[in-house]
């Protein structure tokens, strides 16, 4: 190996592929656009399903109860229902979906209450139907909290702790890092979108400087100049490589810039907004938008090897091509082979165990989700990153192989 | 100097088979001289030009070119051969300057080396108003100029040409003509493939006329004359390839 002739071809083909604008495009511009396309597709989601929320309050229509002022005002009082006046055809507009379910207090039940004697409210609901059974679960949980309060307050009238009825708590608490949401909605997204980029950063100056020096005849003058091939391919090589880091670096960038100034904006807007469902709203996609920073740098340290199995895999290929446009057809069904294990690593319930760490592409999208969610499994992160180091290695030997043979270079 | 001997290559081909394509090969070529490799199309020429710059491996046989073995020392080779084919194209995206220096960067040469030959070579060629414009923007002739350049930047001690005239007009080709007279002139090995009887007749000491990968004749154009008893190079060439089959009366 010659280095001052590796850094020659390397130069020169950096300086070769920055002047060709359809190189920019795929570098700079693409990846620059999908960032802020992403959030806002984020938002627009985000945005729906508060509004989907804010619409969900049922409203629940109220039969009998006149007599009992104090359990009337509780279920008014209690925000996640709204009480609507029965009317004549409550059955038939519950059956028509217009309305979710129908409550109905027997008559005396305050008085009822207060003497201890058993009483029953009822509640109809359209079983099977997703609204009115989520009523109907809203329903039940404000009867079980009002029993409870009149439940402690009997008990206090005798004198019995609370523990007299309740023995103990069983509380669930959440352990999952703060970034764990976002990290599972945009952070399975973000080692997927690094590893597309990484893929089509590589694409299009491999082919120019394979299949397209072939096609523009420099391939046999620079062949006929006494640099080592091996020179030749690493310094190609190292350009694309550069290329294909060089998008995701700029995809980053994009990124860091649309997180900080739209992720705020678009909080504040939604926060802008009314009530408690638009806070807690806005609270979602600032989770959504928050990713762990180290975890970020851990997932690209996951993509620079993928990026040289690109690079030297899409060399390799485009070598055997004669023109940019054969070489195009041999590059691009390859994009599915990407997209479908990085898909693969987007649905639930595929988690990462020792056999995947070793399926490329699959392994970075999977060691991503964690990694972006504040999960180091430095087991697996090793295996991965081995893997994916062994991958590139005989990606590049072999594309210095393909270009020592005079089969590919010369093709009739 | 180059001396080939029994140089062969054959391709494998799908659809073809085994295609000897330079087939057995001998000849020698001495500093100050010119040789001419006559033949028509698919004859081997450039075959045969590719073995001796290293481009590709002989299957058999073998060819020294400026003291270095082609299969042995192919970069010692490559640092003492210019080699200009109508296949050599320029890099559209570099200007001459660069391109110099690129190649001259690729032959191990200093930068300061290779602006002296930039500028020399600027002055001989006048190439002094495009050597900062980029290749694609060039015409015919400026872009020939500067493959000339490129060739020369390392001032090899032999030169190849694989049909350099191909598909220029007749300016143009004189131009490269006097070019290739002037590497002779100043000593260097120079090997000439073409299909154009003229050129060989105007400018090569020795001539070997080359058809489906063998050698057929060889010699200075005094000697083939005498040998064929005839003047024209072209009854020549016809004669030793075989006469072409004639159409059925
Ligand atoms: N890489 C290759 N693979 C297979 N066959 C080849 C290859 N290169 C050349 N050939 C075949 O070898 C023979 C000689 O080809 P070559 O290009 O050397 O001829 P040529 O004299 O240069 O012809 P032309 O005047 O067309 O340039 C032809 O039959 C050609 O098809
Ligand atoms: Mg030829």
């Amino acid at each position: 190996m010659n280095w001052p002739h590796i850094f020659a071809v390397y130069g020169k083909e950096l300086r070769d592929m920055l002047r060709d604008r359809r190189t920019l495009i795929s570098m700079i511009v693409v990846p620059t656009l999908i960032m802020p396309g992403l959030l806002a597709l984020v938002a627009t989601i985000s945005v729906k399903v508060t509004q989907d929320a804010a619409a969900a309050i049922p409203n629940v229509a109220l039969i009998g109860g006149a007599d009992s002022p104090r359990l009337v005002a509780a279920l008014r009082a209690h925000g996640k229902v709204s009480m609507v006046a029965a009317g004549d055809g409550w059955r038939e507009r519950i059956a028509a979906k217009t309305l979710r379910a129908a409550v109905e207090i027997p008559p005396d039940f305050d008085r009822a209450v207060e003497r201890g004697e058993p009483a029953t409210v009822r509640i109809y609901n359209y079983v099977g139907e997703l609204r009115s059974g989520a009523a109907v679960g809203e329903l039940q949980r404000f009867f079980r909290a009002y029993g409870d309060t009149i439940v402690m307050a009997r008990l206090a009238a005798r004198g019995l702790p609370p523990t007299a009825i309740v023995p103990f708590d069983v509380k669930p608490e959440n352990v999952a890092p703060p970034a764990k949401v976002g990290g599972n909605i945009v952070g399975g997204l973000i080692p997927y979108l690094f590893l597309m980029l990484a893929f089509v950063g590589a694409m299009y100056p491999a082919m120019d400087l394979a299949a397209g020096e072939k096609e523009r005849g420099t391939m046999e003058t620079i062949l006929c100049s006494p640099v080592a091939r091996i020179d030749l391919v690493l310094g190609k090589f190292l350009t694309i490589l550069t290329a294909s880091l060089g998008t995701v670096a700029c995809s980053l960038v994009a990124m860091g810039l649309t997180l900080a100034i739209g992720g705020p904006l678009l909080a504040q807007k939604i926060a802008g907004g009314s009530g408690a469902a638009a806070r807690r709203s806005a609270e979602q996609i600032t989770a959504l938008t928050t990713i762990d920073p180290l975890g970020l740098v851990g997932v690209l340290g996951l993509v620079v090897p993928m990026a040289v199995l690109f690079s030297a895999g899409l060399f390799t290929l485009s070598l055997f091509a004669k023109s940019f446009k054969e070489a195009q057809t041999y590059t691009s069904p390859l994009i599915i082979v990407i997209l479908l294990p990085a898909i693969i690593g987007l649905l639930p319930g595929v988690e990462l165990n020792a056999r995947l760490a070793l399926v490329p592409i699959l392994n970075v999208s999977l060691a991503g989700k964690e990694l972006v969610s504040g999960a180091w499994p430095w087991g697996y992160l090793a295996l991965i990153f081995g893997s994916s180091c062994a991958y590139a290695a005989i990606a590049v030997a072999l594309a210095v192989r393909t270009f020592g043979r005079e089969s590919v270079l010369f093709r009739a | 100097m180059i001396e080939a001997r029994h140089l062969t290559k054959t391709f494998r081909d799908r659809k073809r088979g085994e295609i000897r394509a330079v087939d057995d090969v001998s000849f020698r070529v001495d500093p100050g001289q010119i040789y001419g490799l006559l033949g028509a199309n698919g004859a081997g020429k450039t075959t045969a030009l590719r073995l001796l710059a290293t481009l590709l491996q002989p299957t058999a046989g073998g060819a020294t070119v400026a003291g270095f073995d082609i299969a042995r020392d192919p970069h010692e080779v490559r640092r003492r051969v210019g080699f200009l084919a109508a296949s050599t194209a320029l890099y559209g995206r570099l200007t001459a300057r660069e391109t110099l220096r690129y190649f001259g960067r690729l032959n191990s040469l200093t930068d300061a080396t290779i602006a002296a030959r930039t500028q020399r070579l600027a002055d001989e060629l006048g190439m002094h108003e495009f050597l900062d414009r980029r290749c694609d923007t060039f015409s015919t002739g400026m872009k020939q100029k500067t493959s000339i350049a490129r060739t020369l930047i390392h001032d090899p001690a032999v030169m190849i040409f694989d049909e350099p005239t191909l598909g220029l007009d007749i300016m143009a080709a004189r131009t490269i003509v006097r070019f290739v007279r002037e590497c002779r002139d100043r000593g260097k090995t120079v090997i000439y493939s073409t299909h154009i009887m003229s050129e060989v007749e105007k400018l090569c000491d020795r001539i070997g006329i080359i058809h489906g990968g063998r050698l057929l004749a060889e010699g200075t154009l005094a000697g083939l004359r005498s040998r064929f008893g005839q003047q024209d190079l072209e009854e020549i060439f016809v004669t030793a390839v075989g006469a072409p089959p004639l159409l059925a009366p």
